[in-house]
C-alpha cells in the first residue's frame, strides 16, 4: 500500500516536471525548427556535458556550470562563424563532439568523485525532487517571459535577417537573446531528457504541430501542447513496460508526430480525390 | 521631368551634397576572401530621384546596396543613411523555411502593425488581391516578390531599394511594375534605388543610372551612360545602341489594364511590336 502510494509521488513528480519541460520546449522548439538551428541545440546539449565535468571540477552549481559552458559554447559558434572559412554545419560537428567527448573524458579522469554518467547522458525524469520542479518552472517561466519580449524582432529576424535589419530589428541582438535562452533551458531541464534526447523534445513537437496550424503563435501553442502529451504517453509507457523514462518519452514524441503524419497524408488525399471527382 | 547629372564622384566638392541625400555611399570597398567585391563606389539617391543600378552578374550590385544599407560592413569608404529616413528594402530573394506558417497579411506585418484595410489596399496596389489569408509558401517566385514590395512600400518608406524587382518578370509585368514604383515614387516622393541586371533597358524615370562592374564604370542620365566610351568598351557597341528607356505614352491609353508603355529604340526588343527607334 505504502509502495503504491510512494510509486504514485514520484510518478506525479516526473509528469509535473516532464509537463513543464515540454511547454518551455515548444515555443523555443518552433523557433529552433523555423531557423534550421536543429544542430545547434543539439551541439549546446553535448556541451552541457562538458559543463557538468566543469562544474564538478570546480564544486560549483551543476546548472550554472552547463549554462556557462553552453554560452561559451555558443560563442565558439558566432567567432568560427565570423571567420568564415568552415561552413555553419561543419564547425557544429566539431564542436557538438569535442564538447561531448571532452566532457566524458574529464569525468572519467575524476576518479574522486562518482557520477553516473548515464543519468546525464540520457536522463533520470523519476528521480526529480520537489526543488528540481521549482527551478523547472521558475526557470521555464523566465525563459518564456524573454521568449514574448523578443517575439517580434525573433520572428522577423527568423523570416529575413536582411529585413529585420533594415528595418530597425537588430537581428544579432535577439539571437543572441534567443541562443541564451536555448542554453538556460538545456541547463535546467538536463535531468528531465538528459543530453543526448533533450532536443528531440525541442523538435519532434514543433515538427508535429506544423502541418494543423496557420499561425506562429498557433504553432507554439500546439508545440507544446504535443510536448505534454509525449511526456505521458511516455512516462505511462515507461511505468507499463519498465522502459527509461527519457528515451520513453521520445518515443511517445515519435509516435505522435506518425500518427499525425500519416493522419494529414490521408486527409489531403481525400482532399485531392474530392476535387478531381469534382473536376 | 529635367533632372541634372547627379554628382556622383567622391571628391570633396560633392560632400555636401552627400550630406543632403537620403543616402550616400562615398567610395565603398567591400573586401572579402581575398579580393575586392566592389571598389571606388559612389552612388547617392536624394528625395523623389530615382537610381538605377546596372551591370553584369557578379559586378557587386547586390553587394553595393548592402553596404549601402549597413547590411554589410565596408573596408573602404562609408555608407550612410540620413538620419530618420524610412528604408522600404525588396530583397533580391528571401527564403523562409517550409515550417514557418506565415500568411501574407502577416509577412506585412512582421515589424509594425498595420490594419486590415491598410494590408487589403496595399496588396490590390502590388497585384496580389485577395491574398492576405494566403500562406506564403503558396505563393510563385513572382508572387512571392510582389508580396515583399508589399511590405515595403506599407512602410511608407522615405527611401526605397529594389534588388531585381523585375528578374523573372514578364514583359508586360515589368512595365506594370515600373508603373508601380513610379506611382510609389510620385505619391510617396520618395527616393528608390533600383538594381538591374538588364544593361538594355531602364525605368524611363531613371534620373542617374549608374554602371557597375566591381566599379563604378560610368554614371549619369540613362543617355550619357549609354554613350559612354568605358559602357561601350565594356559591353560592345550593341550595347550602347540597345540601351532602351521605358516611356510611358499618354497617347495609347486605351489598353486593358489603362496604360500602354512603348518600348523606345530597344532593337532587340522589337519582338515586344513596340520598338521604335
Amino acid at each position: 500500500m505504502t509502495g503504491r502510494a510512494m510509486l504514485d509521488d514520484f510518478f506525479t513528480r516526473a509528469l509535473v516536471a516532464g509537463i513543464g519541460f515540454a511547454v518551455v520546449a515548444g515555443p523555443l522548439g518552433c523557433f529552433i525548427i523555423w531557423r534550421r538551428m536543429a544542430y545547434f541545440g543539439d551541439t549546446i546539449a553535448h556541451s552541457a556535458l562538458l559543463g557538468v565535468a566543469f562544474a564538478l571540477l570546480l564544486e560549483i552549481d551543476v546548472i550554472a556550470g552547463v549554462f556557462v559552458m553552453s554560452v561559451v559554447i555558443a560563442m565558439a559558434l558566432l567567432v568560427l562563424q565570423r571567420l568564415g572559412t568552415l561552413s555553419s554545419d561543419t564547425i557544429l560537428g566539431i564542436l557538438s563532439h569535442s564538447a561531448l567527448a571532452l566532457g566524458i573524458v574529464i569525468i572519467s579522469l575524476m576518479t574522486w568523485v562518482r557520477v553516473d554518467l548515464k543519468a546525464y547522458l540520457l536522463g533520470d525524469i523519476l528521480t526529480v525532487s520537489r526543488a528540481d520542479i521549482a527551478v523547472i518552472y521558475a526557470g521555464g517561466a523566465v525563459v518564456l517571459a524573454l521568449l514574448a519580449a523578443i517575439w517580434r524582432p525573433l520572428l522577423a529576424a527568423t523570416a529575413s535577417f536582411d529585413l529585420a535589419r533594415t528595418e530597425g530589428m537588430h537581428p544579432e541582438r535577439v539571437r543572441l537573446v534567443f541562443m541564451l535562452l536555448i542554453a538556460a533551458v538545456i541547463a535546467i531541464t538536463m535531468k528531465v531528457m538528459g543530453i543526448l534526447l533533450i532536443t528531440a523534445l525541442l523538435i519532434i513537437p514543433a515538427a508535429t504541430a506544423r502541418r494543423f496550424c496557420s499561425s506562429p503563435e498557433q504553432m507554439a501553442l500546439w508545440s507544446a501542447a504535443v510536448g505534454a502529451a509525449a511526456v505521458g504517453l511516455g512516462l505511462f509507457g515507461s511505468l507499463r513496460f519498465d522502459t527509461p523514462s527519457g528515451p520513453s518519452i521520445v518515443a511517445g514524441a515519435m509516435l505522435i508526430f506518425i500518427v499525425s503524419l500519416v493522419l494529414s497524408l490521408a486527409v489531403s488525399r481525400v482532399a485531392a480525390r474530392t476535387f478531381n471527382s469534382r473536376g | 521631368m529635367e533632372q541634372p547629372v547627379t554628382a556622383v564622384t567622391a571628391d570633396a566638392a560633392a560632400e555636401p551634397e552627400g550630406a543632403r541625400a537620403l543616402a550616400h555611399a562615398r567610395h565603398i570597398g567591400v573586401f572579402r576572401g581575398g579580393r575586392w567585391l566592389v571598389r571606388h563606389v559612389d552612388i547617392t539617391v536624394r528625395r523623389g530621384e530615382i537610381v538605377t543600378v546596372i551591370g553584369p552578374n557578379g559586378s557587386g550590385k547586390s553587394t553595393s546596396a548592402k553596404a549601402l544599407l549597413g547590411l554589410i560592413d565596408v573596408d573602404e569608404g562609408a555608407a550612410t543613411i540620413a538620419k530618420g529616413v524610412r528604408v522600404g528594402y525588396v530583397p533580391q530573394s528571401i527564403s523562409i523555411d517550409w515550417t514557418l506558417p506565415l500568411t501574407v497579411a502577416r509577412l506585412l506585418t512582421l515589424t509594425a502593425r498595420h490594419s486590415k484595410a491598410e494590408i487589403a489596399a496595399t496588396l490590390a496596389q502590388v497585384g496580389l488581391p485577395d491574398m492576405a489569408d494566403a500562406p506564403v509558401q503558396t505563393l510563385s517566385g513572382g508572387e512571392f516578390q510582389r508580396a515583399l514590395l508589399a511590405r515595403a512600400i506599407i512602410r511608407k518608406p522615405d527611401l526605397l531599394v529594389l534588388d531585381e524587382p523585375v528578374q523573372g518578370v514578364d514583359f508586360t509585368g515589368q512595365i506594370a511594375l515600373y508603373k508601380l514604383i513610379r506611382d510609389i515614387r510620385d505619391r510617396l516622393n520618395c527616393g528608390v534605388l533600383l538594381i538591374s541586371h538588364d544593361l538594355h533597358i531602364v525605368m524611363a524615370e531613371t534620373d542617374t543610372v549608374v554602371c557597375l562592374n566591381g566599379h563604378v564604370c560610368c554614371s549619369g542620365t540613362p543617355k550619357l551612360v549609354a554613350e559612354d566610351p568605358e559602357y561601350r568598351r565594356l559591353f560592345g557597341p550593341a550595347a550602347s545602341e540597345a540601351l532602351a528607356v521605358y516611356r510611358h505614352d499618354h497617347d495609347h491609353t486605351h489598353a486593358h489594364d489603362g496604360s500602354v508603355v512603348a518600348l523606345q529604340g530597344g532593337a532587340h526588343h522589337d519582338h515586344d511590336g513596340a520598338g521604335d527607334a
